[in-house]
This record gives C-alpha cells, sequence and structure tokens, in this order.
C-alpha cells in the first residue's frame, strides 16, 4: 500500500468503531471496548508506518507526502480536499496516535471492566460502587460505568476529528475536524449528565470554544475570498504570501497578519488561552481519560497545531527580526497566560484542576514560543508536554481511583477523592503511579538533563533569550518557577508523607489495563526529549543529533536558525526548576491541612474572579435579554400579540362568511334547493312508471309521433 | 311491374295491423305475434328497397336475413319468458305482469 493510500485510511478505524458501537454492539460492553481498542490500534499501526515512512524519507519538507482528490465544483474549478504529511505532521501524528491509543487502554481500567454493575448505578451519574459476598463477609468495590459502550462510541469519534484535523491539507476539513471535536468534548465533558456541574460544564465548553471558533471561520473564509484556494502548500507559496503580505486591510494590519490573527482567536478558545481559558478547569468534571484526551493529547494540542500549520502567515509581513502585530499579540497572550493559569495552579486543590490550569500554563508556553517566531521549539514542547501531561491526567485519575477505592472501603462518601488534601502517603499504596507520576511532574518541572520537558522549555527559554525578547524571557522564566513549584506541591500533598484520612490509607494500585499506558507514557515522556538536544550544549550536544530540529525544521522553505548557546538560559532554567521544585518540597512537607496553607489566598484560589466577571459580563447579560427582551417582549408581546390580532380576526372573518354567504347561498340555495328539485320532479315523474309494457309502448309511439310531426313542420318545410 | 309504392303501403298496413296487435291485445302471446308482424313489415320494405335500388348492392338482402335471424332468437326467448311468467304467476296477460312498477 502506498504511503497516501495509507494516510487516507489513518482516521476511519475510530469513526467505524463510533458507527458499529453506536449501531450494533452497545448492548455488549466488551464488544465495543474491543471494537474500540481495536480501532485505537489500527490508527495507531498506520500512523507508525506513515512516520517511519516520513522519517526515511530525505527532504520530506519538499516533497512531503500529499495526495488530493476534488471535493466541491467551484465555478469551473474544484475545490481539492487531501492528505498532507510534513515533518511537523509526522511528528504531531506519532504522539497523538500513541496517547489516543493508551488512553483507549486506559479507558477499560478505568471504567472498571469486569466488575459487577452498581448496586443502584444509574446511566448519566458516576458508578457508586457495588456490594459483593466473599468468605461469608460483604464488602463494597467499584462498580462498572453503566454507559460503559457510549463513551468508547465518544472516545472514537473524538479520536477520528483527532486524525482528520492533523492529515488535512487544507484548512477546511482541518476545521472539520476541529469542530467534530468540539462537539465530543461537548458529549464527554458532559458524560456524567446526572451531574448538575457535568452538564453547565459541557455547555460552558462548548459556548466558549464557539467564540473562538466564530472568528476562525472569519478567517478561513477572509483566506479563501483573497486566495481563492484553501489548501496549505498552495497557500504557504512565495507569491501568495508576498501578495497577502502586501496589501493593508482593517486597523492598517496587513492582510496576513489580520488572517493570521483570526485564525489564532480559533486557538484561543480550542486551547484555553487567556481570556478565553476558563472552560478548561471546569472540563474536569468528565471522566479523566477525557481529560486526558482533550486536554493533553488532543484538542488543546490542536490548536497549538493549528498555528504551527498557519506560522508561514504569520511572519509573512516580517521585516528583519522585528515581530509583526499579529506575532506581538500571539506572544503576549502566550506569555501572559503562561504565567497567570500557573499563579492560579498553586492555590488549587483538586488534583486535575492543578493540571487543567497547568495545561493552559503549558500551552501558553508553547503559544509565546510561536509569538517570537521559535515554532520548531513549540512542536517540540507540544509534543513533550502531550506525552507527560497526558501521563499526569492518567495518574491523577489512576489516584482518584485508588481513593475511590478507599472511600468504598469506608463508606463515608463525603470525603472528596480528587481532593489533594485528603490523600498523602500514597506512595506506598500506589506505587507504580506514584514513579510514573513522579516522572511525569518533574517532566512538567523540566527537572534537569534526564526529563524531555526540560529540553522543549530549555529550547524555548534559550529562543527567546537569544532572539532578545527579554519580556517573554522573563514571564516565562518565572511562569517556569511557578510550575516547579505547584508541580512539587501536588505530589508532596499526594504521595509524600502520611495519609491524612481514612481513604488514603486504604488506596488501592490499580489494574493493569490503567498502569500499562502511565509506563509507556513515562517512557516517552523522558526519551523523547533526546531527540532534540541542542547541538552546542556543553557535554551532552552533539553525542545525539538534535534530530528534532533536522527534522520538523525543514517544514518550511526557511530553516530557523538556533540561537547561539548561552549560559544565562540554560542557568535559568536549571535555577527555577530545581528552585521550584526544592521549595515547593520544603514548603508543603510541613503544611498537614488546608488551613495552614499560607498561598489559599482567594484571589487565586477564586482564579482572579474570571468566572464571577464574565457571569457578571456576559452569561447574566445573555440571560437577561433573553428573558426581558427576547422571551417577554420579542416573544409575549410581539410575536403572540400578532397571533392573539390575527387569529379572532381571521376567525371572524370566517364567520361573517359562513354565516352570509356558506349557510343562506351554498347550503341552502344551491346544495338543498338541487335536491329539492330533482325530489319534486322525481316525485312528479314516478306516476309514469306504471310497469304495464302497452302502455310504454303506447308513450313510445306518441313521443315518436309528436317528434315526427315537429321535424316534418319545423325542420323539413 | 309492380310499383314500389304498392310495397311499401302494404308493408305500412302491416305495420299497422302488428301495432295495433301490439298495443290492444292483452295476451302476451298475441303481443309477441304482433311484434312479428311489425318485423315482417319492416322486412317487405327492406327487400323492396333493394329491388328497386341498386341490384348489386347486397346489403337490404342481408339487412332482412339478420332481421329474420334476430326475430327467431327474439321469439324463442319471449315465449319462454312467457312460459315462465305463467308457470309463477298463472297468467300471460300482460296487465298483470307489473311486478316492475315502482
Amino acid at each position: 500500500m502506498t504511503t497516501e493510500t495509507l494516510i487516507w485510511l489513518i482516521p476511519l478505524p475510530p469513526v467505524l468503531a463510533f458507527f458499529l458501537i453506536v449501531l450494533l454492539t452497545n448492548k455488549s460492553k466488551w464488544l465495543s471496548h474491543t471494537v474500540g481498542v481495536g480501532a485505537a490500534f489500527l490508527s495507531w499501526l498506520a500512523s507508525m508506518i506513515v512516520f517511519f515512512r516520513a522519517v526515511s524519507v530525505e527532504h520530506l519538507g519538499e516533497h512531503p507526502f500529499e495526495s488530493s482528490i476534488n471535493w466541491l465544483p467551484t465555478g469551473n474549478s474544484w475545490f481539492e480536499i487531501g492528505v498532507l504529511i510534513d515533518p511537523v505532521g509526522a511528528a504531531v501524528l506519532f504522539f497523538v496516535s500513541i496517547t489516543i491509543f493508551m488512553i483507549f487502554l486506559y479507558s477499560v481500567g478505568y471504567h472498571n471492566f469486569g466488575q459487577p454493575a452498581g448496586d443502584h448505578d444509574r446511566a448519566g451519574l458516576p458508578p457508586h460502587g457495588a456490594t459483593v459476598e466473599e468468605h461469608g463477609h460483604k464488602h463494597v468495590v467499584p462498580s462498572v460505568e453503566p454507559m460503559y459502550s457510549r463513551f468508547f462510541a465518544f472516545l472514537g469519534l473524538f479520536a477520528f476529528g483527532m486524525y482528520v484535523l492533523v492529515v488535512s491539507d487544507n484548512l477546511l476539513t482541518m476545521f472539520v475536524g476541529w469542530e467534530i471535536m468540539g462537539l465530543c468534548s461537548y458529549l464527554l465533558i458532559g458524560f456524567w449528565y446526572g451531574k448538575e456541574s457535568a452538564r453547565n460544564a459541557a455547555i460552558k465548553a462548548f459556548m466558549t470554544t464557539r467564540v473562538g471558533d466564530v472568528f476562525m471561520l472569519l478567517g478561513i473564509a477572509f483566506l479563501y475570498s483573497a486566495t481563492g484556494t484553501l489548501t496549505f502548500r498552495e497557500i504557504f507559496t512565495e507569491e501568495t504570501l508576498h501578495m497577502l503580505a502586501g496589501h493593508t486591510t482593517f486597523f492598517g494590519m496587513t492582510v496576513s497578519g489580520f488572517i493570521a490573527l483570526l485564525l489564532f482567536i480559533g486557538t484561543i478558545g480550542k486551547s484555553a488561552q487567556w481570556p478565553l481559558h476558563v472552560w478548561l478547569p471546569d472540563a474536569m468534571e468528565g471522566p479523566t481519560p477525557v481529560s486526558a484526551m482533550i486536554h493533553a493529547a488532543t484538542m488543546v494540542s490542536a490548536g497549538v497545531y493549528a498555528v504551527i500549520r498557519m506560522f508561514p502567515l504569520l511572519t509573512a509581513d516580517m521585516h528583519g527580526h522585528g515581530l509583526t502585530v499579529t506575532m506581538s499579540i500571539v506572544a503576549f497572550i502566550g506569555a501572559f497566560t503562561a504565567l497567570f493559569a500557573a499563579t492560579i495552579a498553586v492555590a488549587q486543590n483538586d488534583i486535575k484542576r492543578v493540571l487543567a490550569y497547568s495545561t493552559i500554563s503549558q500551552l501558553g508556553y508553547m503559544i509565546a514560543a510561536i509569538g517570537i517566531g521559535a515554532y520548531v521549539a513549540a512542536a517540540f514542547h507540544l509534543i513533550t508536554h502531550a506525552f507527560f501531561k497526558a501521563l499526569l491526567f492518567l495518574g491523577s485519575g489512576s489516584v482518584i481511583h485508588g481513593m475511590e477505592h478507599g472511600v468504598l472501603h469506608t463508606g463515608n462518601h463525603k470525603v472528596d477523592p480528587q481532593d489533594m488534601y485528603n490523600m498523602g502517603g500514597l506512595r506506598k499504596k500506589m506505587p507504580i503511579t506514584f514513579w510514573t507520576f513522579l516522572i511525569g511532574g518533574f517532566a512538567l518541572s523540566g527537572f534537569p538533563l534526564v526529563t524531555a520537558g526540560f529540553w522543549s522549555k530549555d529550547e524555548i527559554l534559550a529562543d527567546a533569550f537569544g532572539h532578545g525578547h527579554w519580556a517573554v524571557f522573563i514571564t516565562l522564566a518565572v511562569a517556569a518557577f511557578l510550575t516547579a513549584f505547584y508541580t512539587m506541591r501536588q505530589i508532596t500533598l499526594t504521595f509524600l508523607g502520611e495519609p491524612r484520612t481514612e481513604e488514603a490509607k486504604h488506596a488501592q494500585e490499580t489494574p493493569w489495563t490503567m498502569t500499562t499506558p502511565l509506563v509507556v507514557l513515562s517512557f516517552f515522556a523522558v526519551t523523547y526529549g533526546w531527540v532534540g538536544i541542542p547541538e552546542h550544549f556543553p557535554l551532552l550536544g552533539g553525542l545525539v543529533p538534535n534530530w528534532f530540529h533536522d527534522f520538523v525544521g525543514h517544514t518550511l522553505a526557511e530553516v530557523p536558525e538556533t540561537p547561539e548557546f548561552s549560559w544565562i538560559p540554560l542557568l535559568t532554567s536549571l535555577v527555577v526548576a530545581l528552585g521550584g521544585l526544592t521549595l515547593g518540597w520544603l514548603y508543603y512537607r510541613n503544611v498537614k491541612s488546608v488551613s495552614e496553607d499560607k498561598l489559599q489566598i482567594p484571589l487565586l484560589k477564586n482564579k482572579y474572579y474570571f468566572d464571577e466577571a464574565y457571569d457578571f459580563l456576559f452569561v447574566k447579560p445573555a440571560y437577561w435579554f433573553a428573558e426581558n427582551v427576547v422571551y417577554k417582549l420579542l416573544d409575549q408581546r410581539l410575536i403572540d400579540g400578532i397571533l392573539h390580532i390575527s387569529g379572532p380576526t381571521t376567525g371572524g372573518i370566517g364567520k361573517f362568511v359562513r354565516e352570509k354567504f356558506d349557510l343562506p347561498f351554498i347550503n341552502e340555495l344551491v346544495g338543498d334547493g338541487s335536491a329539492n328539485v330533482t325530489y319534486w320532479f322525481g316525485g312528479k315523474l314516478r306516476a309514469v312508471q306504471t310497469g304495464r309494457v302497452q302502455q310504454y309502448l303506447m308513450l313510445a309511439l306518441v313521443t315518436f309521433i309528436v317528434i315526427g310531426v315537429a321535424l316534418y313542420f319545423f325542420v323539413l318545410s | 311491374m309492380v310499383p314500389l309504392s304498392w310495397y311499401l303501403i302494404f308493408a305500412a298496413a302491416l305495420f299497422s295491423l302488428g301495432l295495433f296487435g301490439v298495443l290492444s291485445r292483452r295476451n302476451a302471446v298475441a303481443i309477441l305475434l304482433g311484434i312479428e308482424l311489425m318485423l315482417n313489415a319492416v322486412n317487405i320494405n327492406l327487400a323492396a328497397f333493394w329491388r328497386y335500388g341498386n341490384v348489386m348492392d347486397m346489403a337490404g338482402q342481408v339487412f332482412a336475413i339478420i332481421v329474420f335471424a334476430v326475430a327467431a332468437a327474439e321469439v324463442s326467448v319471449g315465449l319462454a319468458l312467457v312460459i315462465s311468467v305463467y308457470r309463477r304467476r298463472n297468467t300471460v296477460v300482460a296487465d298483470e305482469i307489473d311486478m316492475m312498477k315502482w
């Protein structure tokens, strides 16, 4: 099979699995997860084959795998859709397929496959546990998710959306994949729709990302009207870019810059950047594999991936080393979000919420890197982050799962299994989870030399420093310090010290389906950094070639230059990572309960009151508008008023016509009249019918004679 | 040669005779007899017009033969009806056979 055909086939298995599960196998949990995991495996396999073929091609940047077909007729030409795997696409495909496959596998364990059905579980609510009798005494064990099959169907559709997005060679199908994921994230966040918070979170996520998507669609429309094509390789030719950069449009921006800005707003929504970040922490209401899928592997990465794809547009009107307007905006939003979200993460107590804010912060890192032109570093951090953040989310899911086991054991359902202050000392209970979580956490903090996060983060910092973007450099360095700090806080509170609650004492390690993905992902969270070690790095540089930079750097015609090696960014990242980790450990090892935590500042705890502000600024006015203007004024007064007038009027006209025309004229005169006339004539005429043959004959004779005489006198003469 | 008008007058007389019989006789068999007379009057007309018209055109003769055939069929059906009525109502008087009255 040619590579191009194989690329076409990559997105298919998950969507087939979706339809199979929905239409046929949803009654059988075993069949459904076999179909789902099998499909994820097939896509993974195809992606790996494509990836390794892509790696073995020289100059893939100039000659990517591409193939397209005619789709929509547009006048005398065709709108083409197709697939494209260039270096960035191949690298993204690599991590996407692995993380998706791992998440599918993990979901089997997370939703308690093989456990008995719950005592009083209902569809739409998380399972509550089942009572079983063993050796004569009863105890409570976790129960299987009631909507197990549905979960795999949704995951399949989600995976389809992501694969479509990655392999697309044009903005339109990319946007289609983007929106499919938007829908699936809504469905998956609201998976436990019996919980009001989950419902609200789902709506919030959908509405917030919709704001960005509308702008993105505008950008796509603008791009199409300006260039007449949406295919990446056609837009990113020198002439087209030159043409786009040469014209100015609204606010004195160049066309390319303005389009890039519109598309970037889509990314702000999807990748949860300030000011559209509010949906992501709430999205934690979904089951944990969803969190990993949305917040690490796929959806939020998609936003960054889209900006990396659009990078030539960002830089089209760039002269020399100065940043363009759009790039400055991108860099500002990225850097600001990185710092802003990191400060909030310090004060959160929910284990998954910390990771959610951390994700926002790390995505800000990537966005900032793109903003200063370091798109290779951004892609590198995107991939390493996907591995270790998926690992952390799945790890936190494993922790929650273990804690739920403890909760079921003690039967005290008031204890929140996600609150880190209810944990502690879990390293002995859940060793695999602990070690893999530690690796993920250290990678997130950028623990020097061994972890992947160090290399990618260091590259971003080095780029910012090397190109003289001081503000970005300092902001990101502070954010990195906070990252290390809250990560260590999380690890210390969760795993170290002594158990703070009875439930934590009875926590249990999770089954192999959950721990295997953790181990696989932690392998990548460490080793993936080694493919991108800068060549001029002291001691280690050059031992392993900087494969990532060489490979991905050739996506565009111009290979971005690596900044000169400098000790300052390296020392900075060493200091902030190690400093943050040490400080976090020193402070939180002594904190016994939430009241002793001095960093629970209300401003941070309440996320700078963004939710409240948006509620006041947008949600409340929208409700007010809906209630008072749309409902009461438009609907009740205007529409209903018109109906109330037109209804009786029509009724009156109808009554008038009936009484004055229909009843007297049509009914009595025409209807009854004709019947009466016929009846009267019938009554008269029936006397003729005597039943005597001779009379009839006589009548015939007389008639004949009369007609004959009449003819003779009136016609013939 | 006997003029055509003689045949026509004879046929008209025969027809009137038959018609009078049909209208005045009460016996159903007699009515049938009258009908036969009327039919034969028509036949005479047909034959006479043929003879005095285009002799090569056989339509008149053929028509007369068809009338014979129809008359024979009609009489057989008619007599069968009369017999049937007689068996049922024990009368052949036309005035009394008035089951079709309103």
